[in-house]
């Protein structure tokens, strides 16, 4: 670069006033005061904005904080579905979701995917448990480059309407050592202040689980907007239901520590394990910023294709333990609803995502060839 | 040397254009890069302001360097001393630089990712990383890193012209200003 020309200046900087326009000492601490107040402003400002004031504020920071205090921190791992099997298989569109939404995975053929089976809770050694929420999250690779992240969950209405319901129940169904429950008090003065949760709890109680993850249906829960080609969008919520003929999960028999993710890598080692994907499509009137209220049963549905799971692998590097489902990874024609959690789940995500990419990696729990052995 | 630089003390009105646009596009992001990791609800709506203002700036400092290059800036004002002239110098350069890592640190560590990178609408950046985790936590770093030197950078930068315009009052600001320097044009150095 070029240097700059000009010679030393011959004095100090105050013989450099013009004639008249003396620096005179109150206008120079006036000036100074300037500088140091503004600076002051400026710093302070880009402080406050970064939240260095506002420490009691819920940010995803403190809302992954409260899961390492309820679920411990441990390595390497997701903070939530920290006990996860990688899978991967395809999609094939039947064509009938074009009609819904311009996005390219509905085109009739097949889309590669990853996902991940899990389940809830930040322990990746957790035994099994029938109650236990089961997740299925699927990375879709389209075509075009675009991708479709989606985190779905096996219980029929979501337990949470707003970001600060879930982190408070973190903290209020924390089992209690003495009891291995949670606190009745804690628990009831949570249920108190959030009702809807407490009616969701019912739902899901209602609600028995398969016996199996490769017979359990996933929901994605969270409203999404569908675009089609004229314009027309429409409120959605999606699920994929298993193929394999649901069973009730039976109860009061211990079957191993990772016997829900044993079954599955049996059943895939058998053959492929498939999905119905069906869209609901929601009426004017259905929340879509409510993911603890379910829609009417008689809502439209729309099959667009089927998940089949050709394999399950081991979590390690490359595969979706390295991926962060984030559910507003959207291709065009699929948008976000106003429903509060799909901005929650995508900021704490990606703090859970941040936290465990820079700690050392442990082996998973659910490890593919000692079962297989 | 051409006619501006000569004749006005300033920069080109290039320069000057490009200055300013940049220091609102800079200001703008580094506020809304500290603010979004800390947002629950906008995180994901200020990331999506966030990549393609972060492009628009690597754009807008690729021609500011080659502007830069080719264009021999106003000499100093008078009242620096050589001290603060190589803080000013350095300066620059450092922010030149940053100006052009700090985007290709965030380009790169969403390509690390494995997320696509949208610009605008269906339009995607190529990813320039591999995908990998390891390699995604080290970008990580230097961005955040990048970004509180970038910041502070700025902030000396702006307490520095403003500590001349202001207190030793040789007018550092209108080199960069739209104004017309009035009759106030740097007079000549005054001898005791």
């Amino acid at each position: 670069m070029d240097e700059h020309t000009q010679p030393d200046p011959a004095r100090p900087p105050e013989h450099h006033d013009p004639p008249g326009r003396g620096l005179t000492r109150r206008g120079a601490l006036l000036g100074m005061a300037a500088v140091g107040g503004i600076s002051a402003v400026n710093v302070g400002a880009f402080l406050w904005a970064g939240g260095w004031f506002t420490s009691e504020n819920l940010s995803p920071s403190t809302f992954v904080d409260r899961f390492e205090q309820v679920y411990g921190h441990h390595d390497g791992f997701r903070r939530n579905h920290a006990k996860g099997l990688s899978a991967s298989g395809t999609f094939t569109s039947n064509g009938a979701g074009v009609a819904l939404s311009t996005a390219a995975v509905f085109q009739p053929g097949a889309t590669p995917v990853t996902a991940r089976f899990s389940l809830s809770g930040g322990m990746p050694t957790v035994a099994d448990a029938n109650a236990t929420v089961r997740g299925l999250a699927v990375l879709f690779h389209l075509a075009n480059g675009e991708q479709w992240r989606t985190a779905m969950v096996n219980i029929p209405v979501f337990l949470d309407r707003v970001p600060q319901g879930f982190y408070d129940r973190l903290l209020a169904t924390k089992p209690v050592p003495a009891t291995g429950q949670p606190d009745p008090a804690k628990l009831a003065a949570f249920l108190a202040k959030y009702p809807e949760t407490a009616r969701a709890m019912a739902v899901v109680k209602r609600t028995p689980p398969s016996s199996g993850l490769f017979n359990s249906p996933f929901h994605g829960l969270n409203a999404f907007w569908f675009t089609n080609a004229a314009g027309t969008t429409v409120p959605v919520r999606w699920s994929v239901l298993a193929e394999d003929p649901f069973v009730a999960a039976s109860t009061g028999h211990a079957v191993g520590q990772d016997y829900l993710f044993d079954a599955l890598i049996g059943r895939v080692a058998r053959g492929s394990v498939r999905w119905r994907m069906v869209i609901t499509i929601g009426e004017p009137d259905d929340p879509t910023n409510d993911a603890t209220l379910a829609w009417p049963a008689n809502r439209r549905q729309v099959e667009v294709g089927t998940l089949r799971i050709d394999s399950v692998s081991t979590e390690a590097p490359g595969n979706a333990r390295d991926v962060n489902f984030d559910p507003l990874v959207l291709p065009s024609g699929i948008d976000a609803s106003d429903d509060p959690l799909l901005a929650a789940r995508s900021s704490v995500y990606a703090q859970s995502y941040q936290r465990r990419t820079r700690e050392p990696h442990q082996p998973s729990a659910v490890n593919v060839a000692v079962v297989r052995r | 040397m051409n006619a501006e630089t000569n004749s006005g003390q300033r920069f080109t009105a290039v320069a000057r254009c490009l200055h300013w646009i940049m220091a609102v596009l800079v200001i703008a992001i580094l506020f809304i890069g500290v603010f979004m990791v800390s947002s629950i609800s906008d995180f994901h709506l200020l990331v999506t302001i966030h990549e393609p203002l972060g492009f628009a700036i690597l754009i807008f400092a690729l021609i500011r360097i080659g502007w830069r290059l080719r264009h021999t800036p106003p000499p100093w004002p008078p009242g620096m001393t050589r001290v603060d002239r190589l803080v000013a110098k350095y300066t620059e350069r450092l922010l030149y630089a940053l100006l052009v890592l700090q985007p290709l640190f965030g380009w790169a560590l969403v390509s690390a990712s494995g997320q696509p990178i949208v610009l605008f609408g269906s339009w995607y950046l190529p990813a320039i990383a591999p995908v990998n985790i390891t390699v995604f936590a080290a970008l990580l770093r230097a961005h955040i890193v990048a970004a509180y030197v970038l910041y502070f950078t700025f902030a000396a930068h702006l307490a520095g012209v403003l500590w001349h315009t202001l207190v030793v009052r040789d007018r550092a600001l209108d080199r960069m200003a739209f104004w017309r320097a009035r009759d106030r044009t740097l007079a000549p150095v005054e001898q005791p």
